[in-house]
């Protein structure tokens, strides 16, 4: 039993890591990913939506109708992201108004849709929340991975602080928008080469 | 009128959906592989996302924002589109079959197509009224169908090119869209 949950909870960490391995919830990736800052933000609100609602999928799992239950689980998801919503809110307000509609936007982020339809609903509990931990954490270290190229690429530094020294030429093109899909390509390519061998 | 103009334009070239805002970008890559399916998927898109934005806009303004419950903007916003799709499906199947054979497969998709969800919001942030609201889906969405379309076009030609196997698939589209962005990035200055 222990050893399933620790199973599935690594493997969202290498093996099926979000977005590379299972090419979805890319949308964040690509957008919010201008600094390790927003990168932590937007990752740390969606590893709270996975297990959240992966919990709640799993202990309902015998209760909701299967017609209905990409109904209930849309519902029970964009529950924990109003959730997130009011509590970065209040705590981290500059942050809430950079990352924009992409916090509400994780209802959509086929991540969790895609954990509560291929997981959570036939599992029990405690390994659906190892399975959304770990699908959240992977996705999290994707988008500070993202971040942290196109943020010290792009503007030089890391978390704001300098790490080229002063000669360093900013290289502009990673923080516009074709950066993002260039960026996120190569490091697609990257583990793509690295997993074959 | 001008300003109409001048903020279709800009929805469609300057902050295409896809390109510049990164909105629908998981049915992006997958449906992208043939020009047929990229058309299909282009056209539901608009269907839906304008009929969509019509009503999150009117449920924001006559019902949400009235009663102060503002915060369940996500929750009943989803809610919508997801049985938008449904009845939409319902009644193309039941009245229009020959649409629905065209639409019906990307249908279903679309209710996890973040575009959707991602413009009605965007309309209400941006405080439109009700034409401004209209002009911005219509656009929008055109956009999204555009910039699928192009990418389908270069897709399938791609497929004929010899690409190192590390970059095949997902990772050269990506690639390719970077270098499409590039294109549209230089409508930047024009309005």
């Amino acid at each position: 039993m222990a050893q399933s949950v620790v199973k599935e909870f690594t493997k969202g960490l290498w093996a099926e890591i979000p977005p590379f391995r299972l090419v979805l919830g890319l949308c964040p990736i690509l957008a919010v990913t201008k600094s390790v800052e927003n990168a932590v933000g937007m990752g740390l609100a969606s590893a709270f939506v996975f297990v959240f609602s992966n919990l709640l999928v799993s202990m309902l799992r015998n209760i909701i109708p299967s017609k209905v239950r990409i109904a209930g689980y849309i519902i029970i998801i964009a529950t924990f992201v109003t959730v997130v919503e009011l509590v970065m809110q209040a705590y981290t307000y500059p942050l809430f108004l950079k990352l924009g509609i992409f916090i509400p936007l994780i209802v959509v982020n086929c991540i969790a849709l895609g954990r509560a339809e291929a997981f959570a609903c036939k599992n029990p509990p405690l390994a659906s929340v190892a399975d959304g931990l770990g699908m959240g954490i992977g996705y999290t270290l994707s988008l500070c991975v993202v971040g942290a190229l196109r943020e010290s690429l792009g503007n030089g530094t890391l978390m704001g602080h300098a790490v080229f020294g002063p000669d360093f030429q900013p290289f502009r093109f990673m923080l516009e928008a074709p950066g993002a899909f260039v960026c996120l390509g190569l490091v697609l390519c990257i583990m793509n080469l690295i997993g074959k061998k | 009128m001008g300003d109409y103009i001048v903020l279709a334009i800009s929805c469609i070239l300057i902050n295409n959906i896809l390109l510049a805002q990164f909105l629908g970008n998981c049915p992006f890559l997958g449906t992208s592989k043939k020009m047929e399916t990229a058309t299909g998927m282009g056209m539901a898109v608009v269907f839906v996302i304008v009929l969509a934005g019509i009503i999150t806009w009117i449920t924001e303004r006559y019902l949400l924002k009235p009663l102060d419950i503002e915060f369940l903007r996500t929750l009943s916003f989803i809610l919508i589109v997801a049985s938008l799709v449904q009845f939409v499906e319902m009644f193309l199947k039941k009245s229009i079959p020959a649409l629905y054979t065209g639409l019906g497969i990307f249908l279903p998709l679309i209710t996890t197509n973040c575009a959707v969800l991602g413009v009605c919001l965007i309309n209400i942030k941006e405080e439109y009224t009700f034409f401004e609201m209209l002009v911005s889906s219509f656009s929008y969405s055109v956009g999204y169908g555009f910039a699928l379309v192009l990418f389908a076009g270069i897709r399938e030609r791609i497929i004929l090119a010899r690409v190192p196997k590390s970059l095949q698939d997902t990772s050269i589209g990506l690639v390719t869209a970077g270098m499409i962005a590039i294109c549209f990035f230089a409508f930047k200055g024009m309005v």
